[in-house]
């Protein structure tokens, strides 16, 4: 499989031939692609292909053994997650990861961190500069709020949420980090029809209205195809198939990867 | 008096004065990034008067209707304000209607321009706007979104604000003058009914009408400026024209508007209003949740909950109503008040209540009691789009529920000896039908008296009940009166059931379908441990179909006791797989019931009411959410009821 005429925009983030194991199991092989900014770029492939471990090495929670990251034109060293999250890029999990006894406020305000300035002995007396700060912050989360439509939820405790809710605080937990580069893992996971319609809306509206670089995990093909600029498809840690959706959508190996056919 | 009569004779000149004598007073309020923002009357004035030279300039003539469509906000408000002050004709429509709903309207009222509260409605009439020549701005309030569209025609609220503030600058008495031109017999707004046979008609209100409704109400209740409601009910209905703009510019008290439809009752908690309406559902709905959650509640907690309650039912309507009440029931009401009754009403949002209101339906008389018990002064409305919703109003020491009180101040209330059709004189009473003179002709007779197509009784005390729609009234073979409405709302009593369609004219028996209410019913289901998948799944189970039945036959015995409809109770019923909803046309959109729709849809299911069959089968087009068209396939069971034999009331 050949690259795809890459769409004009520069590339925002690189990754070049990387490959990762866990003792004797190959969860990446020799991996490339790139992300241009201001693109949605999915990922898809079957179980286990290597899809949450790309994510995961893109925000450094694993460090691939070969193989560079280029990230905004500057390869990356081995870096820790919060280091990712500080140069902008934020995500979401495939198995939801929020603060069950928060609010929904707090959660989102929890992405707010890397932004708050003041100390904590200010912050607790909420006094001076930090109260500004945090009638700043707490502005920018309520945008948030009314961009997601969760006003009904802003001061219930997330735990007591339905599933697909969830998915969506967690979206607006890593969009108050103001990101650069979204990863979101599988937003769509265990959601109804309607609820994935409306996750697809916000997904395309964060791209649109925020001009964030969002790169997804889905399984859902159909959601992929119609919200996606361009698909990379791995199958058992390897690509093989990177393009537009109706390319991929036509690519024989990325047909019998999914029909169980030609292993 | 003259003088000052012309001097408040419109609705502009309303808000000005206002602006005038209360500038600081809070006008309309909405809940947005979580904060409540509030808008002062100056406010009001202010943005009205730059929307109205706004639209102005954009080329708007004395005459022009300007249609609404959007879920209550304060900048849609104004556009009434705006576009009365120079002389428009303001068309509010549902927001919730689909496409061809709002298609009709537009191109009915010639509407020129549209304002849209946000995508969503700008999207539906851009879908529209070809059949629509007349359209010549659309206006939207909410920018989300809306960054794509380059549209020439297409502006945005603060755009036209703007547009108007600089026109203000060139010409800064035109507003006034255009204001002042306006009189008390021109048309105020023309306001769709919600048509519940064939397409809506457009009522036209004077500000006269709308005024006088306003005035005479404000009066009757003494509202003052003092008083805040919760705007919720859509914007398109003539009650919540009448609360939220007549009476609020007449009396100046403060219209809060909630964040958006999922939030109303934590915005009710946190506004606490004074002046309150709902349909019958929510306030039923409303005490199905606190029975529930009381369920979930500590014995002691329960057990004080319902001891309190009962003392509550025994005395507290008297104490209300001001009525002599043992010494030994008053203490006992108190300390109920400080452990249950107050901090039950602190919850609900209800602690400030002096007025509420329902209307449009009959309501159970165990809700009413209920809430009257615990003193909120709930009391029941009668009026329809026609009368400006102001024809009775009971009285705060006379509240029964089977009633809908006296004629209120200034209406006259008859009712035709050939036919039982209930007729009105008032105040309100509109105008005419837009572009429809023989509709006109056929409902308001040249003395003033207006056929509201209700059937009614006149108590001898001179209280007027509402029994049903007169041409849905209809007769069993045997001659017996078959009221389905009033059968139906007896029905819709019991939680389980959310809708309910009586057949029975020119038939033997009286049959029924059912619609259950998916929350009380799933809720019921879980706590027996009964599985389920699906509505449809849920409709068709046995222990379901054995609840309902009980509902059913409990319906018969209460009409056993009643000597004219005794011999209608309901022979046979079914449970319909899918709920009644308006995107199918089965409904309104103030959910009245569509028979003519239903008996056409539902007519194999009809024909095996009246049969012997056990099940039948049917197939039935319905819509989505989201608009898109599916076929529904099932088995339906039909199940008869007990009947019983008539017998006098026991008194």
């Amino acid at each position: 499989m050949t690259y795809q005429d890459v769409k004009p925009g520069e590339v925002l983030l690189a990754v070049d031939n990387i490959s990762l194991s866990f003792g004797a199991v190959r969860a990446i092989s020799d991996v490339s692609f790139d992300i241009n900014k201001g693109e949605i770029r999915a990922i898809i492939g079957p179980n286990g292909a290597g899809k949450t471990s790309m994510l995961n090495c893109i925000n450094g929670f694993y460090h691939p053994q070969q193989g560079t990251i280029t990230y905004k034109g500057q390869k990356r060293s081995a870096m820790k997650p919060y280091e990712a999250a500080a140069q902008g890029i934020a995500r979401t999990f495939q198995n939801v990861a929020l603060f069950k006894g928060m609010s929904t406020l707090d959660n989102i305000m929890t992405g707010r961190n890397l932004k708050m300035k003041s100390g904590i002995f200010s912050s607790m007396l909420w006094y001076g500069g930090a109260q500004k700060e945090e009638l700043e912050h707490r502005r920018y989360v309520e945008d948030i709020i009314d961009f997601l439509e969760i006003q009904a939820i802003r001061k219930t405790p997330v735990g007591r949420l339905p599933y697909g809710l969830q998915k969506r605080v967690e979206l607006g937990r890593a969009l108050a980090a103001e990101p650069e580069l979204l990863l979101l893992d599988e937003p769509m996971a265990g959601m109804n029809l309607e609820e994935k319609e409306d996750m697809c809306r916000f997904i395309l509206d964060v791209n649109d209205e925020f001009g964030t670089t969002i790169c997804l995990i889905e399984h859902d093909m159909g959601v992929v195809m119609d919200i996606s600029d361009r698909v990379m498809v791995l199958d058992y840690g390897g690509k093989i198939g990177d393009g537009v959706p109706a390319e991929v959508r036509a690519n024989q190996q990325v047909i019998d990867a999914y029909l169980g056919g030609g292993h | 008096m003259t003088n000052k009569e012309q001097e408040f004779d419109t609705f502009p000149k309303l808000i000005r004065r206002n602006a005038d004598v209360r500038p600081d007073r809070p006008a309309y309020r909405e809940k947005e990034y979580g904060i409540w923002q509030t808008y002062t009357w100056k406010d009001v004035y202010e943005n009205s008067r730059s929307l109205a030279l706004g639209l102005v300039d954009l080329g708007m003539q004395r005459g022009d209707t300007v249609a609404i469509i959007g879920s209550n906000r304060p900048q849609l408000y104004w556009v009434f304000a705006a576009a009365q002050a120079v002389g428009g004709l303001p068309v509010p429509i549902y927001q919730d209607g689909v496409a061809d709903e709002i298609q009709f309207v537009l191109e009915h009222a010639e509407a020129k321009f549209v304002f849209c509260e946000d995508q969503e409605q700008v999207d539906k009439v851009l879908s529209v706007i070809d059949k629509c020549p007349n359209i010549r701005y659309l206006i939207y309030e909410d920018d989300r979104g809306m960054r794509h569209y380059k549209q020439p025609n297409v502006k945005s609220y603060k755009d036209v604000q703007a547009q108007g503030a600089a026109y203000d600058q060139k010409n800064a008495v035109f507003f006034d003058a255009e204001v002042n031109k306006g009189k008390a017999d021109d048309i105020a707004t023309i306001m769709y009914t919600s048509g519940t046979t064939g397409r809506p008609k457009g009522v036209m209100l004077s500000f006269r009408n709308m005024g006088e409704a306003g005035r005479l109400s404000v009066e009757f209740e003494n509202l003052t400026e003092n008083e805040k409601v919760l705007s919720y009910l859509p914007m398109a209905w003539v009650g919540d024209h009448l609360f939220s703009y007549s009476q609020a510019s007449t009396a100046g008290f403060s219209v809060n508007c909630p964040e958006n439809a999922e939030t109303v009752l934590t915005d009710l908690r946190e506004i606490g209003p004074t002046y309150y309406f709902a349909p019958p559902a929510i306030f039923e709905n409303l005490l199905t949740q606190m029975m529930i959650r009381i369920e979930d509640a500590s014995a002691i907690k329960q057990k004080m909950f319902h001891y309190f309650v009962d003392v509550a039912k025994k005395c507290g309507v008297e104490i209300m109503e001001g009525k002599p009440v043992s010494f030994m029931d008053r203490i006992k009401y108190a300390i109920g008040d400080i452990l249950v009754y107050g901090p039950l009403k602190n919850t609900l949002g209800f602690s400030q209540i002096r007025v509420a209101y329902t209307a449009g339906a009959p309501m159970g008389p165990e809700v009413f009691k209920f809430y009257r018990s615990l003193g909120i002064n709930l009391k029941q409305l009668y009026g329809q789009t026609e009368s400006c919703a102001y024809v009775c109003i009971q009285n705060d020491r006379d509240v029964r529920p089977d009633t809908v009180g006296p004629p209120a101040p200034g209406c006259e209330i008859k009712i035709d000896d050939a036919t039982g059709e209930v007729m009105f004189k008032s105040p309100g009473t509109f105008v005419g039908y837009y572009k429809n003179d023989e509709a006109t002709k056929e409902t308001k007779d040249p003395d003033g008296w207006v056929h509201t197509g209700d059937a009614g009784i006149m108590t001898d005390d001179g209280q007027l009940k509402v029994i049903d729609r007169a041409k849905d009234v209809g007769k069993l073979t045997d001659g017996t009166l078959f009221a389905p409405q009033y059968i139906e709302n007896k029905l819709k009593f019991f939680p389980f059931i959310s809708e309910a369609v009586c057949h029975g004219h020119e038939r033997d028996t009286v049959t029924a379908f059912i619609n259950i209410d998916l929350e009380a019913v799933g809720n019921w289901a879980e706590r027996r441990g009964i599985s389920y998948t699906s509505y449809q799944d849920l409709a068709n189970r046995d222990e379901v179909y054995a609840q309902i039945k009980e509902c059913v036959e409990q319906v018969n015995k209460d009409l056993a006791i009643d000597s004219e409809l005794a011999g209608a109770q309901i022979s046979r019923f079914l449970v319909l797989p899918k709920a009644l909803d308006a995107d199918d046309g089965e409904l309104t959109r103030t959910r009245k019931v569509r028979r003519r729709i239903i008996a056409e849809r539902y007519e194999t299911l009809i024909n095996a009411l009246f049969s012997n069959v056990e099940t039948v089968d049917i197939e039935s087009q319905m819509t989505f959410e989201d608009g898109r068209q599916g076929t529904l396939k099932a088995t339906v069971k039909v199940r008869d009821a007990d009947t019983y034999p008539a017998m006098r009331a026991a008194s």
